[in-house]
């Protein structure tokens, strides 16, 4: 299989620059995630790797070997598109051989290729099958199948899952890294769905607006979040944030005053943070919990209740603080309208500065 | 349950309308049929019986005595070769204009919407010095390039629109597998186009099959007529049989039905395709 660098891409449609200055390097056999909110660049970016749209300046290279010149079927990579974009005139079997068909293969190679990608994949009974005959998941499988059959050095998703049902995505999620795992190969997967990120990747790549924001492991990404974005963005449901203002610096630690006049006392942490500015105090609604905390409390008014039986979500706001997310877990008996203090540690809780970076 | 009746009402009312439609639109074709197979005598003496008898007379007076083997021949040849070179040349640049981006691809469509916009006929005295210029007065091929240029606006219009709606991610897939461009027209998404192929196709070989104009001013001899132009000759000879006249109109119309109810599968489809997903 193969690794592949990325070195200062940029891509410009017209005057719009939608990726800028991305530098990524993916190993050999590794998952990597590109996630984002919609219009970040991160379909745009797995286009120009697959060779579907031209670099604007910048290189990708392959094994050592550069190839942002070369066509796309020549790259050795294959690609499975969110609406799968299965031939709707060819079976199942024409689908999956249709690359080595254009390769001119000969006919005994491809029905044993086709047939083996169609055994991994369970799809042998459907080989004859038109796609319309096929059901949401069967042609996601197929598309999959697709790429299998050209033994690609690289596996390419543009958010493959997004048009099947909350079911049917958990199990295709799991069947994904199972097939990674036993083809052994390098892949590349584009979602906005943070929990495909999580529970897939060996690698997050978060992107905003054409930039890369932090690569890194999933739990690094969750527990130490370059900035605020990244902290908002990983992690369901999202993270709380407070704004507040630094009310005293020393010496390594700082002070700080939340809009409700809540004081929170921040020690090895002050980068280079100065009296006077305005920062953002964070906490995931899971490091909340429902009783007065060692380093601090806040308090609020629950106007919502969310009972799952293993967990609960609740909801809060305060008159400086619109919402405050709780997840507890087991059944919590909180009721719409109490007054509740939620206390939180700072050890589990994130600073950033007036940059939104992270106060480390 | 009162509304349950009102559906029904409904329903009744919308065939009766449909079925009067359909009589309307039938009944004269029907009377031509029938008059086909009658004598002159009876078609004046009881215009709205039927026959007396269903006998192929006036059809093998129209074999045996008239021209109108070889106006059929001439019609069928002009008819399928420029619709098969229009289909051809309209596929390509209604997927030129409708898959790529190019400079120009505005002007190139534009260009083509003029041609709705004008009538042809307007350059009747222009087309036929330059037709004549061309040698092409008089001949067969001369109606074909005439039929062709004439339909290609139209044909252009309605492929570039289902063109259009065809998802970028087949292409793009394509072109992943490694299909050339010329590859993933032909194989890829051609085929997923054919109902608006059959509608381009039927709707321009209706017009080119009774077109009495164009061969009126640029065919002369008689082995080189028409269908459509060939008939009038009839109204001369033989002004006195409108049997064979019948017989005639019969014939001529006889080709496009079947043509039409053959493909009236994938005519529908196209029509409505995009209505439902």
């Amino acid at each position: 299989m193969a690794n592949i660098e990325l070195r200062d891409v940029n891509k410009q449609f017209g005057d719009v620059k939608v990726i800028k200055d991305v530098n990524l390097a993916v190993e050999d056999n590794e998952f990597v995630v590109f996630v984002g909110p919609s219009g970040c660049g991160k379909s745009t970016l797995l286009r120009l790797i697959a060779g579907l749209e031209d670099l604007t300046t910048g290189e990708i290279h392959i094994d050592g070997e550069r190839i942002d010149h070369l066509a796309p079927a020549s790259r050795g990579l294959a690609m499975v598109f969110q609406s799968y974009a299965l031939y709707p005139h060819f079976t199942v079997a024409q689908n999956m051989g249709y690359a080595l068909r254009v390769a001119r293969e000969d006919k005994a190679s491809i029905d044993k290729k086709v047939y083996e990608a169609a055994e991994i994949l369970q799809l042998t009974e459907y080989l004859d099958r038109k796609p319309k005959a096929l059901s949401g998941g069967q042609r996601q499988r197929v598309a999959i199948g697709r790429a299998i059959v050209r033994n690609p050095k690289v596996f390419l998703f543009d958010e493959p899952l997004s048009n099947l049902d909350a079911k049917l995505r958990v199990a295709m999620r799991i069947e994904l890294t199972k097939l990674h795992r036993a083809l052994n190969a390098t892949m590349i997967y584009v979602t906005h769905d943070q929990i495909e990120a999580m529970t897939m990747a060996d690698k997050i790549v978060v992107l905003r607006d054409g930039i890369v924001e932090q690569i890194g492991a999933p739990l690094d990404l969750y527990n130490t979040p370059d900035n605020r974005f990244v902290a908002g963005f990983i992690g369901s449901p999202a993270m709380n944030f407070f704004k507040g203002k630094v009310s005293g610096v020393h010496e390594g630690g700082a002070e700080i005053t939340l809009s409700d006049g809540t004081l929170i006392n921040f020690p090895g942490k002050n980068g280079t943070l100065s009296v006077g500015d305005n920062v953002e105090f964070g906490v995931r609604p899971e490091h909340f919990s429902i009783e007065p905390g060692a380093d601090g409390s806040l308090r609020g008014e629950v106007y919502a209740v969310e009972r799952l039986g293993g967990e609960t979500y609740i909801y809060l706001s305060s008159d400086s603080q619109k919402e405050i997310v709780v997840h507890a877990t087991g059944d919590h008996r909180v009721a719409v309208g109490d007054r509740v203090e939620i206390g939180f540690t700072i050890a589990q809780s994130y600073l950033f500065g007036p940059d939104g970076q992270s106060v480390r | 349950m009162e509304k349950k009746r009102n559906a029904g009402l409904e329903t009744w009312l919308m065939h009766i309308f449909l079925v009067g439609t359909a009589l309307a639109v039938l009944y004269p074709i029907f009377m031509m049929v029938m008059s086909g197979f009658k004598t002159n005598a009876e078609i004046f003496g009881a215009p709205f019986a039927l026959p007396k008898s269903f006998n192929f007379d006036n059809y093998i007076v129209i074999w045996n005595t008239t021209d109108v083997p070889r106006y059929l021949l001439n019609s069928t040849i002009v008819t399928l070769i420029s619709v098969f070179v229009l289909l051809i040349t309209g596929t390509m640049a209604a997927y030129a204009i409708s898959r790529y981006r190019f400079r120009g691809s505005i002007m190139v469509s534009l260009f083509f919407l003029a041609g709705l916009m004008l009538p042809l006929r307007l350059a009747i005295i222009p087309l036929f010095v330059q037709l004549k210029a061309m040698g092409l007065v008089d001949n067969l091929l001369g109606l074909i390039f005439i039929y062709t240029a004439m339909s290609l606006p139209s044909t252009v219009f309605i492929l570039t629109g289902f063109l259009r709606a065809l998802p970028g991610e087949l292409e793009d897939s394509a072109r992943m597998d490694g299909a050339s461009e010329l590859r993933i027209m032909v194989q890829i998404m051609v085929p997923l186009i054919t109902p608006a192929m059959v509608i381009a196709g039927i709707y321009n070989a209706v017009p080119i099959w009774n077109d009495f104009f164009f061969p009126l001013i640029f065919i002369q001899t008689p082995e080189n007529k028409t269908l459509a132009q060939g008939l009038t000759s009839f109204f001369g000879e033989y002004s006195v049989n409108f049997g064979v006249l019948y017989a005639g109109l019969t014939l001529a119309a006889l080709p496009l039905v079947v043509v039409f109810i053959v493909q009236s599968k994938r005519f529908i489809a196209g029509m409505t395709a995009g209505a439902i997903k």
